[in-house]
């Protein structure tokens, strides 16, 4: 915890003369903005701990204000709003497996699966045998999000999406 | 502890296992040209160091609990006091919570002592040495003070300044202050020595800082400098800002090295850190007669990683600390 804030530290170098005092270089990263910061402690302090877990789940519906999940071992559910659910929205339709970050047992962050298969809902037609020519066209997926993808896909066409750079990775 | 199975192999190249095993082979010869002893002592001690900077781990052999060594420098004092010939050892040396690009808690040492030498003649020696294990090919070393490089690069006399000052040289420069360090100027003295002054020797080359703040004299004998400061006959290797070297003109009271035992044990408890049982042993062999003499140790990985340009511990180690 830094000023109120969960973190998570991401690296911890240790700066320290052979015979002198030890010190720790940590590069910390916001868990509610995934913004980093650098901190510099002699090694006996310590910084508060956060209760923070990670849990699988498994998206199940949207209600338009919150997001829901569900546990599949236990069944339990949590409700994640748009601020927890982040860029996550833009690829969940339901049934996927996603590792949510509970903060005091309310959902912080949700990390969807790096890759998903999502249908094509429009597009401007195909150009049937423009397969190597690596021109592109918007069309939007049945999670509303738009995505460029090759001239050759159709309406209907099932793509493997790369989550982490929003970019389309082939047909599925 | 997660193991990654395909984490099996060895990390270090064949051609740096092969340069490891041409150093001891160079190291073994450069002694024996110059009648130094090669010795073996015990890895693992009933005393451990009191060092308050410096934990050893332990483990346990019919329930008493033993320390695994952090420097064979004990046990060589030992065999120093009973027959007083110059003597060599290489092994291996352990330091809890120390792990990061420059530390891996198991490392090689190299310790040496010589009877009747004082520190600047041991630096000649090491010289000589990294010289001999450079492939004979000449290298460049310089030799500053402590307070020669503080007052260069820091701006202040370490020998005088206080805690406050060296806080006020931090602020100046752009230094941050660490979480937890206030009044103790030692800490300060460390940080502004990381901070400052290791970032400003010269890439490439060896420094020796000699001369070290009284406060920080562990093992070493006290003197004065020609300021008339008192100091430590203490000295540290460096390459670039890479620290390789320790070495001491030996403290050989017996007294006044168990005030200092108990000193550090004083600092640990008001650090909140465990007490240290004294090593006895040596006392009693101070107290027999240590010989006027002088010693260092060098560590053998970050030689390796000096002279083949590698920036992490772990490329000289076959198996590095996340492999075992």
């Amino acid at each position: 915890m830094v000023d109120g804030d969960p973190y998570t530290i991401t690296e911890n170098i240790l700066v320290k003369p052979g015979k002198g005092q030890a010190f720790n270089r940590v590069k910390l990263k916001n868990l509610k903005s995934g913004r980093t910061l650098e901190r510099t402690l002699k090694a006996t302090e310590s910084l508060e701990g956060a209760d923070v877990e990670e849990r699988d789940v498994d998206f199940l519906y949207s209600d338009g204000e919150n997001w829901h999940f569900m546990e599949p071992e236990t069944f339990e559910q949590h409700a994640a709003d748009s601020v927890a659910v982040g860029d996550a929205a833009k690829w969940l339709k339901g049934q996927e497996r996603c590792v949510m970050t509970l903060w005091n047992n309310a959902p912080l962050t949700i990390a969807v699966p790096n890759f998903v298969e999502l249908a094509v809902v429009q597009t401007d037609p195909g150009l049937k045998g423009d397969t190597a020519q690596g021109g592109t066209k918007p069309s939007t997926l049945e999670t509303g999000t738009e995505v460029k993808v090759p001239l050759f896909i159709e309406i209907g066409d099932i793509l493997k999406i790369d989550t982490r750079t929003g970019e389309y990775v082939s047909r599925a | 502890m997660m193991i990654e199975k395909e984490n099996w192999p060895p990390l270090a190249s064949l051609e740096l296992i092969k340069t490891r095993a041409r150093m001891l082979r160079d190291i073994r010869a450069f002694f024996d040209a110059r009648d130094v002893l090669e010795v073996e002592t015990p890895l693992l001690a009933s005393a451990g160091t009191t060092d308050p900077h410096i934990e050893s781990l332990q483990t346990v052999f019919a329930e008493q609990r033993y320390c695994l060594q952090t420097s064979p420098e004990h046990a060589m004092k030992r065999l120093l006091a009973e027959h007083g010939a110059a003597i060599f050892q290489i092994c291996k040396v352990f330091r809890d919570e120390e792990l990061g690009p420059m530390h891996n808690p198991e490392f090689s040492m190299l310790e040496w002592y010589r009877p009747g030498f004082d520190m600047h003649p041991l630096m000649t020696e090491v010289e000589a040495l990294v010289t001999a294990l450079a492939g004979g090919h000449l290298q460049s070393f310089i030799r500053l003070s402590y307070r020669q490089a503080f007052e260069q690069y820091a701006g202040l006399n370490p020998h005088q300044a206080s805690a406050g000052d060296c806080r006020e040289c931090a602020l100046q420069r752009g230094i941050e202050q660490p979480a937890g360090l206030y009044e103790q100027k030692d800490e300060w003295l460390d940080w502004l020595l990381t901070q400052l002054i290791f970032p400003a020797l010269p890439t490439g080359q060896f420094t020796f800082i000699y001369d070290y703040p009284a406060s920080q004299c562990a093992l070493a004998r006290l003197k004065e400098n020609e300021q008339g400061e008192l100091v430590a006959s203490r000295f540290e290797l460096f390459y670039g800002d890479t620290e390789l070297a320790n070495g001491f003109h030996e403290l050989t009271q017996a007294g006044e090295q168990r005030r200092r035992f108990e000193a550090d044990n004083a600092a640990r408890a008001a650090d909140n850190k465990p007490q240290v049982k004294i090593d006895e042993y040596l006392l009693a062999a101070m107290a027999s007669g240590l010989p006027d003499c002088s010693g260092v140790a060098l560590g053998l990985d970050r030689l390796l990683m000096a002279l083949n340009g590698e920036a992490s511990i772990d490329r000289v180690l076959a198996f590095p600390w996340a492999r075992i």
